[in-house]
């Protein structure tokens, strides 16, 4: 009797301690980065709130810090101490990253599920893998909102991006994002650049001035933002008419909470948007993160994402089973950036010259915006 | 009687000199007190006086180019600057940024100098992504001559000089050196791989390329060296080795490991080496003069450039220069911020007199509900308290609504009262007021109301009895509390940033800016050196002018 309850005792401890053991693989909390409001609220429904739910004990901690990605994991590596485990970030943020050595390369069919017909991941999301540290999640695109009823009387809503320039026909202030991206695209757009002579322009120090001198010409009337969330909210207030932002805030703003916004497509941005991960992550904490992403990515869950937001998956396999939104029963699709009656006159955002380039004219743009 | 003229050392009770039993007994109470204040001067020293330190230097510290392409700054130092330089130097940035683009330590050089000379980030960056492709041209060649060159054992057999060969020992630790200072960290071990030296007085360029290559690998890579094949740079440097016609001499009576492959490499027709044209190609910049002179002006270790640039000028060949117009920024702020923070102080000091005022003559017990009215800003967040602006002062906000309400201003014609100077500086009075408020109060308590009763029973009126005798008695507090709400107010920059718009930002905006989003540390901390200074020489003005003993925090 006494024997069998120290066996059964020393079993116990035994099974106790390899329990733990494994436990010790994974780390058992995650710092995940992204941007905040209604895009990660989709995130967290569509696939953090699942795996939470798979992995009882597993915690997550958000930090809204995606769009300074890059200065910070910079910071951080200079400072010896990475607190991300996983970063979502715009294709050409990944791009720097990967090239600083602070993001991590990925084997994305090791670390990726296959399609559901069994497509190895590099092949359904094809493309859109632009960097070898880049996990795609969703193509989305920077597009305007505007107020109709603060249109003057009479006046045609706008249609055009070169509206935002035109304080006569639109007076009223705008809400532009505080980068040089797509404003410089835009600025010599309307200022009479050919589309396919953008980047070949903008290369030049005069194109960068040209751009700059149209920018000027509404410098006064723009509120700049910098996190997603503060166009919708500046758009409802009724502080600017017009606001360019992410398409799926728009639409969360306008389907979700029924604010009178109208969307205008014209010359919107496409860019896209997926995870990075850190260099140097101790490896239990490494393990818990590719175990997130291998579930986090796969087809159904990038699928369910674009039932919480109007961005569309990067796999080809998630296409197909996108469907209508979780709460409102709305169709999806006609409020994708690809849709084709919203992608008339689509942007196509080289990130790849922006990768070569950002750091070059967010000095220009930071001196501008000062003066 | 004889007792007294004992001229020996007067003695303590235990029998040792008395001096002495004193001076143990100051000095235990002297390490007594030390060890008192010990927990709040090793903080301070930790936490306010190091990171002081470090900032000062950070602010004068520029080693990242010497350290990142030792070999180019060498050879630039000859370098006249009329012209672009010769294909010597281009070789010399070839093997430098070789090494950097293997250690993704090149980016980090590209930003630095992007700081002084816009382009220069991207410059490296798609350079770096070609310096593979400019070495394979040579990497074929040779193993076209021989597939031996193809072969890791071969090479490493090669450079080695095979087994028992005298070494070259101080090549390897200096390769080493040179991936410490690149990495910025310390190696310890063995790379495992000593050059010969014979091979590395024939070949010095190959023999310094492998050996980068094998401290490389076998430190950051953590590989075995003779397993791995030598990179693109090392072929090209063995090219640069054998254009040299006396190499094909030593190479003749030669007889070590790989003798054979490499006489037949130098009799072989290789590829021209034109680095420059190569390097033009990846990326047409670098044939642009003043990219190279910012690179041969920013090579020295320590820089006044970072300060140069904090005061809008810049450094050139031809010496030091004003920045162009449109570049011009930090001028303008520091007296932006000047006129910002003393508007603030003064607004404090017209709303707060009154207030301390009130609450000095009023009865405790009120004065004390009034206290609280005060202090409840200190117990709100301060973004709460800057985001209730936001919602007071825009166009669509309560002050607006109110004043449309009451008909004085015109729908269309809201004022803006946010995102501008007007913004901030209504905001930061609010959250500095309590600090200009409480020494006010604490002197003005400390001021006895007989005297203003004494002036007026000796005729004179309100005013004079006021200006002339409460007032002078009053000004300490002022001084206190605007040398409290100056100094906090010039460094501010969450308001600012929130409410301030474009035009409402403080320098403080543009530090935090260098920090955290450009991450210019040496400009920030420039900036913030230079912001330290011009408090210091206010507080000196001050003292001067009206005498720091005059201001008092409480009675």
């Amino acid at each position: 009797m006494k024997l069998t309850k120290t066996l059964l005792a020393t079993t116990a401890l035994t099974v106790a301690a390899g329990v733990s053991a494994t436990a010790q693989e994974m780390a058992n909390s995650m710092t995940v980065v992204s941007w905040g409001g209604a895009y990660q609220n989709s995130q967290l429904k569509a696939y953090v709130e699942p795996y939470l739910a798979a992995n009882p004990g597993v915690s997550v901690t958000w930090d809204e810090s995606s769009a300074e990605a890059v200065a910070k994991m910079r910071a951080m590596n200079e400072a010896g101490n990475v607190t991300w485990d996983l970063v979502d970030a715009v294709a050409s943020d990944a791009m720097r990253l990967c090239d600083e050595g602070l993001a991590m390369e990925i084997d994305h069919d090791e670390v990726l599920a296959a399609a559901p017909d069994g497509t190895p991941a590099s092949e359904d999301f094809g493309q859109l893998i632009v960097s070898d540290c880049f996990i795609p999640q969703i193509v989305y695109s920077t597009t305007f909102g505007y107020r109709p009823d603060m249109l003057p009387a009479g006046t045609e809503p706008p249609d055009s991006v070169c509206d935002v320039f035109d304080l006569e026909t639109y007076p009223g202030k705008r809400a532009l994002q505080k980068r040089p991206i797509d404003n410089m695209e835009w600025a010599l757009y309307c200022d009479g650049v050919d589309k396919d002579d953008i980047y070949d322009v903008l290369s030049t120090d005069e194109g960068v001035s040209r751009a700059l001198a149209k920018l000027s010409t509404i410098k006064d009337q723009v509120v700049w933002w910098s996190a997603g969330a503060e166009t919708p909210q500046l758009l409802a207030d009724g502080e600017v008419f017009m606001g360019s932002t992410f398409n799926g805030r728009l639409f969360s703003a306008i389907a979700e909470q029924n604010q009178p916004i109208e969307m205008m497509w014209d010359m919107q941005s496409f860019d896209l948007d997926g995870w990075v991960v850190p260099t140097g992550l101790p490896a239990d904490r490494l393990a818990r993160v590719m175990d997130f992403l291998m579930f986090a990515t796969d087809t159904q869950r990038l699928a369910d994402q674009a039932a919480y937001i109007s961005y569309g998956p990067a796999r080809a396999s998630s296409a197909p089973l996108v469907g209508k939104h979780a709460e409102l029963g709305i169709e999806m699709a006609p409020h994708m950036p690809t849709d084709p009656a919203n992608a008339t006159n689509p942007h196509i955002y080289d990130y790849e010259w922006w990768a070569d380039n950002r750091d070059d004219l967010d000095a220009k743009f930071q001196a501008w915006l000062a003066q | 009687m004889s007792d007294t003229t004992d001229t020996g050392p007067v003695l303590a009770a235990d029998g040792t000199p008395l001096k002495r039993s004193l001076r143990r007994a100051l000095r235990a109470q002297k390490m007594r007190a030390l060890a008192l204040i010990a927990p709040l001067l090793i903080f301070v020293l930790v936490a306010f006086i190091a990171p002081i330190a470090d900032m000062l230097f950070r602010s004068v510290e520029n080693q990242i180019v010497g350290n990142t392409i030792p070999m180019t700054v060498e050879e630039l130092r000859d370098w006249d600057g009329a012209d672009v330089p010769d294909e010597q130097v281009f070789r010399a940035m070839f093997f430098d940024l070789f090494l950097a683009a293997e250690a993704k330590e090149h980016t980090k050089l590209g930003s630095r100098l992007n700081y002084e000379q816009s382009g220069m980030s991207s410059l490296f960056r798609t350079t770096g992504r070609r310096v593979d492709n400019m070495g394979k041209v040579f990497q074929n060649a040779f193993k076209e001559i021989s597939p031996q060159f193809d072969d890791a054992q071969f090479w490493f057999d090669m450079m080695s000089g095979g087994a028992g060969a005298e070494g070259n020992a101080r090549l390897i630790s200096n390769q080493i050196g040179r991936l410490e200072r690149l990495e910025a960290t310390t190696f310890s071990g063995d790379v495992g791989f000593v050059p010969g030296a014979a091979i590395s007085d024939i070949l010095p360029n190959t023999a310094r390329a492998y050996a980068a290559f094998a401290a490389f690998t076998h430190f950051v890579n953590e590989d075995v060296v003779s397993e791995k094949k030598p990179w693109e740079a090392v072929h090209a440097a063995l090219a640069v080795d054998l254009e040299e016609p006396a190499t094909a001499a030593a190479l003749a009576a030669y007889d070590g490991p790989g003798a054979d492959a490499l006489r037949q490499a130098a009799a072989a027709e290789l590829p021209p080496i034109d680095m420059k044209a190569a390097f033009v190609d990846a990326n047409k910049d670098w044939s642009r003069i003043e990219y190279w002179q910012v690179i041969k002006t920013y090579s020295p270790p320590y820089t006044t450039g970072y300060f140069l640039n904090a005061v809008d000028m810049e450094k050139t060949t031809q010496g030091v220069a004003l920045r162009s117009d449109d570049e011009r920024i930090y001028g303008l702020l520091f007296k932006r911020t000047m006129f910002m923070s003393l508007m603030i102080t003064f607004s404090c000091i017209v709303l707060g007199y009154p207030v301390a005022w009130i609450l000095a003559n009023l009865p405790a017990r009120k004065a004390n509900l009034l206290m609280i009215l005060v202090l409840l800003p200190f117990w709100t967040s301060l973004l709460v308290r800057t985001s209730a602006w936001k919602v007071m002062l825009q166009q669509q906000g309560v002050i607006n609504d109110v004043l449309v309400w009451l008909g004085l201003v015109a729908d269309e014609s809201r004022l803006v009262m946010i995102n501008n100077q007007f913004g901030t500086i209504v905001a930061m009075t609010h959250i500095l007021l309590p600090f200009m408020i409480l020494p006010m109060y604490s002197v003005m308590q400390t001021i006895p109301p007989a005297y203003l009763r004494a002036a007026k029973s000796l005729g004179a009126t309100n005013w004079t009895a006021f200006w002339r005798v409460y007032f002078p008695q009053s000004v300490p507090g002022i001084g206190a509390g605007s040398i409290l709400v100056f100094i906090l107010a010039i460094g501010y920059y969450i308001t600012p940033e929130i409410v301030g718009g474009t035009t409402g930002t403080f320098i403080s905006n543009r530090i935090a800016y260098h920090i955290s989003t450009s991450l210019n540390w040496g400009l920030a901390a420039a900036l913030g050196s230079i912001l330290l200074a011009v408090v210091l020489i206010l507080y000196w003005a001050y003292d001067k002018i009206v005498g720091i003993d005059n201001v008092k925090l409480g009675g």
